[in-house]
């Protein structure tokens, strides 16, 4: 029997074997369903799913560049609204002018990674939130800009080595990542979410959770990069787990301004060293006493999450 | 309707008049004017989105106009220095977003007045570029750039000067709702061309070295056609809205370029913008004549009107050329006198100096332009007008 592939992100892209990025896209277009637009910053998942004349893509998808995905996404949304005035009679048209949410049914999503999230187009992405647009943005989180080659990003953490973050003391990152989610909930997004691709079934869920929101809504997926994150292809869904068992990358969500719900780490909560290990983004820090003191202060770190999120 | 009203005015009721369906625009003097008056429109016509910067105010028409419906939106100076990457963009994906560029200085020093310098600068974005002379023009012209970019699928920026012509109050003739209409029937691109999941499309996708160059080269072809379009759809509104030459003078009037003046000319004003009121006030149609002054129009800046000013020149044989920069390419020349350099080069025997004048919105007086006359033979090639 042949197999008949009707994902709406379909195989034959260029993701590296192992990519977490298109792992996870591919959950989460095919959540959303065929009535979907999509608005694609640059990045991997552009780069590898579209090489002219082809495309990976079943669903209404346009790339424009690395910062703007965000007001191209709006750009959309206002469209399918003008077009819908149309079609409305009077009664519907006075309804949907006193109604904040216009009904469209269209879903559109901004499908971004974290260079282009929490860095290059934060102004863009703030904007969005701010106009209150009916629009799930969902950040592929691989922690630096990878599709150039693994540099520091605003999502980098701490002790983490970029090619651009490590050259002046082998200890990595000095940075804090930044704190997304809570930037989000502070711009009163209506929903938000953190997951990993450790758990693919929690993505699909959040992602349909989503669309019963109005108003802005943002997802972020920790997603593992084979080359950037430097481990082997068939650790993706184990490092995603571990990233979130340890309490390193607190899996959440918050509802109209409130932390709703957590996914509780395990009881044996696995320690940071184990999910640093397998990467070689890391590998630098058990190699020296500074070191060592630094996986320490990770350790901290995630010991933190569990407490603040109520984690166990 | 005669109206007597501020240029900003006058292009906010054309923009209404051609039924966008999706505005998008963040605040520059000198052009803000015109999206305050249009975001105090009645909404139902239209979506008036807030953008927190033209960076975003671009990318939303951007995707409004990838959507598939007809957009606006309105900047200057900084703002379009700062839409720059958005509009190679909106060019390459070839949409035919409309936007009004209010002519300013660039910074630094930062300067709010007109000059020409912001649109210059990004002559080489893939956009169609046509100047207003007037508040009349600069209505006209946006009806017409609708008609246009939609015909070839390519952007169009009318650029009008910052005061000159969006602050002063000029009488126009606001043209009639139902001839706009029919001039340009509702906006309906072709099934696949834009974000729609009855029929997904992937745009703006990645091409490597062996699918990129032909892109831009048809860009370019499209652009050089654009001529053709631009020239079909002048002549059919002037046709369609009765529209009469104003200056008795005038010989050549195609879109691209226009001519005001007598044949064989001692000398030859060429310009863009509202500067050629100025030297058609100075030498008005019978100091044109009595004195052998011609003024020409560049209306046109990309697709730019070569074999149209060759033309102009074997035909109407000027002696002597003065070239009015309000822009300046540093460290070379006036942007418009090395493109007319350019199309001349090898083929008309003409004298072509540059005179760059009005910069920041330094007044350009009748003193200034007479003084290039008398003085026209002693000036050297290149020389700012202070």
């Amino acid at each position: 029997m042949q197999y008949k592939n009707t994902h709406l992100l379909s195989p034959g892209h260029r993701g590296c074997a192992g990519c977490g990025q298109l792992l996870a896209a591919r959950h989460v277009v095919d959540a959303l369903g065929k009535n979907t637009i999509v608005a694609c910053a640059t990045g991997c998942l552009e780069v590898t799913t579209t090489p002219y004349p082809e495309s990976a893509w079943r669903v209404p998808w346009i790339h424009s560049l690395f910062e703007n995905a965000p007001a191209v996404a709006t750009g959309i949304l206002s469209a399918l609204k003008a077009k819908g005035v149309a079609n409305f009679s009077s009664r519907q048209l006075e309804r949907r002018l006193k109604s904040a949410t216009p009904p469209v049914n269209t879903n559109v999503a901004v499908f971004a990674g974290d260079g282009s999230t929490f860095d290059i187009g934060f102004g863009a992405l703030s904007g969005l939130w701010t106009r209150r647009d009916n629009i799930l943005y969902v950040c592929f989180d691989n922690e630096a800009y990878m599709n150039t080659g693994n540099q520091y990003s605003g999502a980098t953490p701490y002790g983490s080595a970029t090619e651009t973050s490590s050259a002046n003391d082998s200890l990595g990152n000095d940075f804090f990542k930044k704190n997304m989610p809570k930037i989000a909930a502070a711009h009163n997004v209506s929903y938000i979410a953190t997951s990993t691709i450790g758990y693919p079934e929690d993505i699909v869920a959040k992602v349909k959770k989503s669309l019963t929101f109005c108003g802005p809504r943002y997802i972020q997926i920790l997603v593992g990069c084979v080359p950037g994150w430097g481990y082997n292809p068939e650790l993706t869904i184990e490092l995603g787990r571990l990233a979130h068992q340890s309490g390193h990358y607190p899996v959440l969500e918050i509802e109209n301004g409130k932390l709703s719900k957590v996914m509780k780490v395990p009881a044996k909560r696995p320690q940071v060293e184990e999910y640093l290990k397998p990467q070689k983004r890391f590998s630098h820090l058990f190699k020296t006493d500074c070191g060592k003191e630094k996986i320490k202060q990770m350790q901290c770190l995630a010991d933190q999450n569990v407490e603040r999120y109520g984690l166990v | 309707m005669i109206k007597f009203q501020e240029g900003s005015e006058t292009i906010a009721e054309t923009i209404r008049l051609c039924r966008p369906k999706v505005i998008a625009a963040y605040p520059i003097t000198p052009q803000t004017h015109i999206v305050e008056s249009l975001a105090r429109s009645n909404t139902k016509d239209f979506e008036y989105i807030l953008a927190e910067s033209e960076m975003s105010a671009a990318s939303i028409v951007l995707g409004a106009s990838a959507t598939g419906v007809r957009t606006y939106t309105a900047t200057s100076s900084q703002g379009l220095l700062l839409m720059t990457e958005v509009l190679f963009d909106i060019a390459g994906l070839r949409l035919p977003v409309v936007m009004t560029c209010a002519n300013r200085a660039v910074s630094a020093p930062i300067n709010i007045w007109n000059d020409e310098q912001d649109i210059m600068t990004i002559r080489d974005a893939g956009w169609i570029i046509l100047f207003a002379e007037s508040n009349q023009q600069a209505a006209d012209l946006h009806i017409q750039a609708y008609k246009i970019a939609e015909k070839i699928s390519l952007p169009v920026a009318v650029c009008v000067d910052g005061f000159a012509l969006t602050h002063t109050f000029e009488a126009v003739e606001l043209r009639d709702q139902k001839m706009i209409d029919k001039f340009l029937p509702k906006y309906q691109p072709k099934k696949e061309s834009f974000l729609d999941p009855e029929n997904p499309v992937t745009l703006g996708g990645l091409c490597t070295p062996a699918t990129y160059m032909p892109i831009r080269k048809n860009m370019h072809q499209d652009l050089l056609t654009s001529k053709k379009i631009i020239k079909e759809t002048f002549l059919k509104f002037n046709n369609l809205f009765s529209v009469k030459k104003i200056f008795g003078d005038c010989k050549i009037s195609d879109g691209l370029i226009e001519y005001s003046g007598p044949n064989n000319p001692e000398l030859v004003f060429i310009a863009s913008g509202s500067v050629l009121g100025t030297i058609k006030s100075t030498y008005d149609y019978n100091l044109r004549q009595k004195n052998k002054i011609g003024v020409l129009n560049i209306k046109s800046l990309r697709p730019f009107p070569d074999k149209e000013i060759i033309n102009f020149i074997s035909k109407i044989k000027p002696k002597n050329i003065a070239v009015i920069d309000r822009s300046i390419s540093l460290g070379q020349t006036g942007i418009l006198f090395s493109e007319i350099k350019t199309a001349c080069y090898g083929k008309a025997g003409v004298k072509i100096k540059n005179f760059i004048m009005g910069l920041g919105g330094k007044n350009i007086t009748p003193k200034d332009i007479q003084n290039i006359v008398i003085n026209f033979k002693s000036k050297s090639e290149f020389q700012f007008v202070l």
